[in-house]
């Protein structure tokens, strides 16, 4: 099955933040290709008029009150992280 | 070739609420870094987001004081970008259905004098939606630092049209903008507190043209002023680049206020696709008639209609008014004031005059304040009944705001209520001082009004101080035409 | 010969303990030993707590003793799966990307739980992220399926429903996104319950699909699951997609609810693909409710041949978005050497994420990115409208629809390498959740191979206590529940 024409794979993962190897670019472009042609079926479908549906059950202003409540310590908060500096978290510097 | 400037202005407003948009942990300024976190503002697995009821109220507030239309429904949407700063790497924020559309933020361009009014104009809205803020990011030579304490905070983004032509436009978009977002207890619109926080899209064009010229954006414009320099700049720049014969590129630039130099920023390395999709996380909002009814009702009167209403009900004249009206306390103060029986041009001038100096010579804001509106009304009163007279009321005024006395106790305590003096006397003490000028009277008798001052000091002088100018005034001239 | 004390039910267990035969703590023992005895083969867990969950047995027995067991899962061994947040404990999702993390706090479900008296104990392993088939895209390896353990147990709760058919716990927790809980029950001979979307809360379960999933019990028999899902129901402020509804004694309605139903056949579940053994042990559940004298009528869900692409466009979009959060800045694994920001990211993710996860990123981004939007995702959101009407149509005439729970029974590890065949396991399972439906799997036989067969029924939102009284007329007329895998 060829790859989906339309898949930039290298746009994509840019977008989507993951390095992918020659190799899995390979293997994704004709796995994701075979689902896509799959997916194109959908096209079939006439949706004419139709809502679409986000959740299934939808209702409508669920909200909670402004009344503030204690969150994680700053050692909860940090325990996970994998670089830390002065109660913070240590990134590479961001170029904007 | 003479070129027109195009200005629309994206403000981020951040909300003032106890709790965080999405989740319940507090919001604040100024907290220890990383201490105002939970699950959800670090996007913990499995954390979800809960609305804020307090930040719908505020926005909904905000568009009904803008005039916007406030949608029925509204949704939420994810903006998908990856940035450190935003722990989703998505933003929870309002995409294709805001929470207001339209509106108009009115503004007054500078008069011709300072006492003139200027012309008002109606800034037109494109839109205002809610979202969350992000964490900040602080940067050091090597690396950089989190601190998410700002992350989850309540924001709107009130889109202006493409609307504004000037600098000052600009400027008083943002003062207009601030005052209502202060007046209407939704924001406390500190710049250097990033509460509220200006990005400018700036094109020129031939005057003439209807079509738009290529878009430059200005960020990090933190202070009202620099909006304005920046933008002033930044459309002086463009000129000299067309002028010279040069393009334009569509850009993003940074404007540094201290220096007054913009430079363009490293373009990202990719085009930005934020793949909005509704956020199936959170429900729709509803909005009903009984909603609006009710916040509408807490709506207070905006600055310009307050200016209005002060300069039609009260003949206050413009420079007072323009003091008064863009400090809702000072103005419910005036109000009060008046309501106690001052009298409105009276009170006016004490307020924005001595009360304004002293507070400010003090470095005391109204609140703590020992003059209250009935001491203002007492002492224009005494002053309108000629109890007391002018100089001694300034000295009133300082005894008042140094002990916070009634006006009556401090004239009493220091004696310095008005000599009731003598019709007979008065007069007498006239004709003296008539007698005595013989140059002032030639010259008023040759027209010369103010030469009727000539008189006043040895009146006065006579009086000892305590004959109320405006009765020795009127003595003279009834005495004057007589002649 | 009565069962192991590791193969009884929680009704069972609740009895001996309530009677003081039996303790907590050595139900605990027990339990512990059986998994240190048969995990080494059925790989179901990802970790666990033993000392933890001993202490937490002292604790119900203590209660207890003192006259104040919480509920009716006191001193009950519960196993997670690993992709719900337990306070104190590693929450993995089965990801390199979470393999060092713990969570700081506790989802609802894990609240719920421990309210009702049970002992949280173990983290299941599943695909990573709940993003399979087979518990096959493990970084922790594939779990067997207790029955053949050259087979997969189905997935992605895979973990949840071999630890509980090996008698490695009492009674789980997965999630179903796509028949992730039915699918593996089916597989390995347990009754599996997604409940209705909203039924249950979300809050502390690490996002596959934000619109599908829902949290639901594995159990050893119908009345497990009735009292499981009693515990772990109703509405949660943490979770704005959690309904306000009515939460009746599921186990007590058992006995109330007596049909006769009527009972839908959806003729498109029945068509080419599905195992002849696994078709002809569902005829036998018809049969058997026919004689029941329920109606059994033929229904059609026109939109059924949607359901996969219509499913993959909306989980993978929401998957897309949902996992950005693994980014390795604030948890998780972070890549070593990475050039920038940028590099950091990419890096750091292409480490700690297995290749299904990376694909279906990678979809769910392409169907959202610019010009695609429309197409794909909107697309797909209203054909997700027909195929609940289809649903909601079909309930016009039927009280609950029944079905196989997967074409085929547990397959050979490795043997299905092709993702989108192994997507085709889902088939009947999918739509369950596009709908937001209730459904529930419970053994209907064996193959001749020996392999368990699942029965889906299919309910009416938020008629749970209906679906589970169905089911549990037929578990009672049947002793499939009562046969265990040997090893
Ligand atoms: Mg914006
Ligand atoms: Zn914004």
């Amino acid at each position: 099955m060829p790859a989906a024409p339309d898949l930039n794979l290298d746009h994509v993962a840019k977008l989507a933040r993951l390095a992918l190897t020659p190799a899995e670019k390979a293997q994704f472009a004709s796995q994701l290709g075979d689902v896509l042609h799959h997916i194109e079926q959908l096209a079939k479908v006439d949706v004419t008029g139709i809502e679409p549906t986000a959740h299934a059950f939808p209702v409508v202003n669920v909200w909670a009150d402004d009344v503030a409540q204690p969150g994680l310590s700053v050692e909860a908060a940090l325990r996970n992280a994998p670089a830390q500096r002065e109660h913070m978290i240590l990134v590479p510097k961001v170029v904007e | 070739m003479n070129y027109e400037a195009v200005i629309g202005l994206e403000v981020h407003v951040q909300i003032r609420t106890n709790s965080k948009v999405f989740s319940r942990v507090g919001a604040g300024y100024g907290h220890p870094e990383n201490t105002l976190t939970d699950p959800v503002v670090l996007a913990l697995p499995g954390a979800l987001p809960v609305m804020n009821k307090a930040a719908l109220d505020a926005i909904i507030k905000a568009g009904l004081l803008l005039g916007c239309e406030i949608a029925p429904v509204c949704k939420w949407d994810r903006k998908n970008y990856f940035y450190p700063d935003s722990p989703k790497n998505y933003q929870i924020s309002q995409y294709d259905q805001p929470m207001c559309l339209g509106g108009a933020v009115e503004i007054e361009l500078p008069g011709a004098a300072r006492n003139v009014m200027g012309e008002h104009k109606k800034i037109p809205l494109m839109r205002i939606h809610l979202e969350e803020d992000v964490g900040k990011l602080n940067h050091f030579a090597a690396d950089s630092l989190v601190d998410y304490n700002r992350a989850g905070t309540p924001l709107m983004e009130i889109v202006s049209e493409p609307a504004m032509h000037s600098a000052e436009e600009a400027f008083a978009y943002l003062t207009s903008l601030r005052a209502t977002m202060i007046f209407g207890g939704i924001s406390d619109c500190d710049m250097e507190k990033g509460q509220l926080r200006c990005d400018a899209n700036i094109s020129i064009r031939p005057v003439g043209q209807t079509t738009l010229g290529t878009k430059v954006e200005l960020k990090n414009l933190n202070s009202i002023s620099f909006v304005r320099d920046g933008i002033a700049h930044e459309i002086k720049r463009q000129i000299a680049v067309l002028s010279a014969g040069g393009t334009l590129v569509q850009e993003t630039r940074d404007y540094d206020g201290q220096t007054g130099i913009s430079q363009s920023l490293r373009s990202k390395e990719m085009a930005h696709d934020y793949r909005y999709f509704p956020d199936p996380d959170l429900m729709p909002v509803k909005v009903d008639e009984a909603w609006k009814a009710n916040l509408r009702a807490e709506c207070p009167e905006l600055p310009f209609d307050k200016q209005r209403r002060f300069l039609d009900k009260y003949a206050v004249p413009y420079t007072i008014t323009s003091v008064l009206v863009w400090d809702r306390a000072l103005a419910d103060f005036f109000e009060e004031a008046v309501r106690l029986g001052g009298k409105p041009q009276a009170v006016g001038n004490w307020i924005a005059n001595d009360l304004l100096r002293e507070l400010g010579a003090a470095k005391l804001p109204l609140a703590k304040s020992k003059v209250m509106p009935a001491h203002v009304a007492g002492l224009v009163t005494l002053i309108e009944a000629g109890t007391l007279l002018p100089n001694a009321a300034k000295e009133v005024f300082a005894e008042m705001f140094a002990t916070g006395d009634q006006p009556a106790a401090v004239v009493e305590r220091k004696g310095l209520r008005a000599a009731p003096v003598d019709v007979g006397e008065l007069e007498q003490w006239c004709r003296d001082a008539i007698a005595a000028n013989a140059k002032s009277l030639a010259d008023f008798k040759a027209g010369k009004d103010s030469a009727i001052n000539g008189f006043k000091g040895s009146v006065m002088k006579a009086a000892k101080g305590k004959a109320d100018p405006k009765r020795v005034d009127e003595t003279l001239r009834k005495l004057l035409a007589g002649m | 010969m009565a069962a192991e004390l590791f193969f009884k039910s929680i009704e069972e267990l609740g009895a001996l303990l309530e009677a003081k035969q039996l303790s907590a703590t050595e139900l605990m023992r027990t339990v512990i030993a059986r998994r240190q005895a048969v995990d080494g083969r059925v790989k179901a867990f990802n970790s666990s707590d033993d000392a933890d969950a001993l202490a937490q047995a002292a604790a119900s027995d203590a209660r207890r003793a003192a006259g104040q067991a919480r509920g009716p899962l006191e001193g009950i061994p519960v196993g997670l799966k690993d992709v719900i947040a337990v306070a104190g404990q590693p929450l993995t999702a089965s990801s390199k990307m979470l393999a060092n993390f713990v969570s700081p706090y506790d989802a609802t479900v894990t609240v719920n739980l421990k309210k009702a008296g049970a002992i949280v104990w173990g983290r299941l392993n599943c695909d990573e992220f709940a993003m399979g088939s087979s518990t096959e895209n493990s970084a922790f390896g594939p779990t067997a399926n207790p029955w053949d353990l050259a087979r997969v147990p189905g997935g992605s709760s895979g973990g949840s429903a071999a630890a509980l058919a090996a008698g490695e716990v009492c009674a789980t927790l997965g999630s179903d996104t796509g028949g992730s809980i039915r699918q593996p029950a089916a597989l390995c001979g347990v009754v599996g319950l997604k409940p209705t979307y909203g039924l249950v809360s979300r809050y502390g379960l690490a996002a596959f699909a934000s619109s599908l999933d829902q949290i639901g019990p594995l159990t050893r028999t119908v009345a497990d699951a009735a009292l499981m899902l009693g515990a772990i129901a109703g509405h949660d402020p943490h979770d704005s997609t959690s309904f306000k509804a009515e939460i009746p004694d599921y186990r007590a309605e058992l006995k109330k609810r007596q049909g006769p139903w009527r009972l839908g056949i959806p003729k498109e579940y029945f068509g080419a693909g599905l195992d002849p053994a696994v078709g002809a042990a569902v005829e036998q559940a018809i049969a058997f409710y026919r004689a029941q004298g329920c109606t059994i009528k033929e229904v059609s869900l026109p939109h059924t041949q949607f359901c996969l692409d219509t499913y993959y466009i909306i989980a993978t979009a929401e998957a897309s978005s949902n996992l950005a959060r693994y980014d390795g800045i604030r948890y998780g694994h972070r890549a070593k050497g990475a050039k920038d920001g940028v590099d950091l990211y990419a890096q750091s993710r292409a480490e700690g994420f297995g290749p299904e996860v990376k694909r279906r990123i990678i979809l769910g981004t392409y169907v959202l990115s610019s010009g695609y939007y429309d197409a794909y995702y909107l697309r797909a959101q209203k054909v997700r409208t027909l195929i609940r009407q289809d649903f909601l149509k079909a309930y016009h005439e039927v009280d609950a629809l029944l079905t196989p729970t997967s074409p085929m029974p547990a397959f050979r590890l490795g043997e299905k390498s092709d993702p989108l065949a192994l997507y085709l396991c889902d088939i009947y399972t999918i739509g369950v959740n596009l709908a937001g439906l209730p459904a529930l799997s419970l053994p209907c036989g064996f193959t001749p191979a020996g392999l368990p067969i699942g029965l889906q029924l299919i309910g009416q939102p938020f008629r749970e206590a209906d679906l589970l009284a169905m089911a549990h007329t037929y578990e009672q007329a049947h002793d499939w529940h009562t046969k265990h895998p040997s090893l």
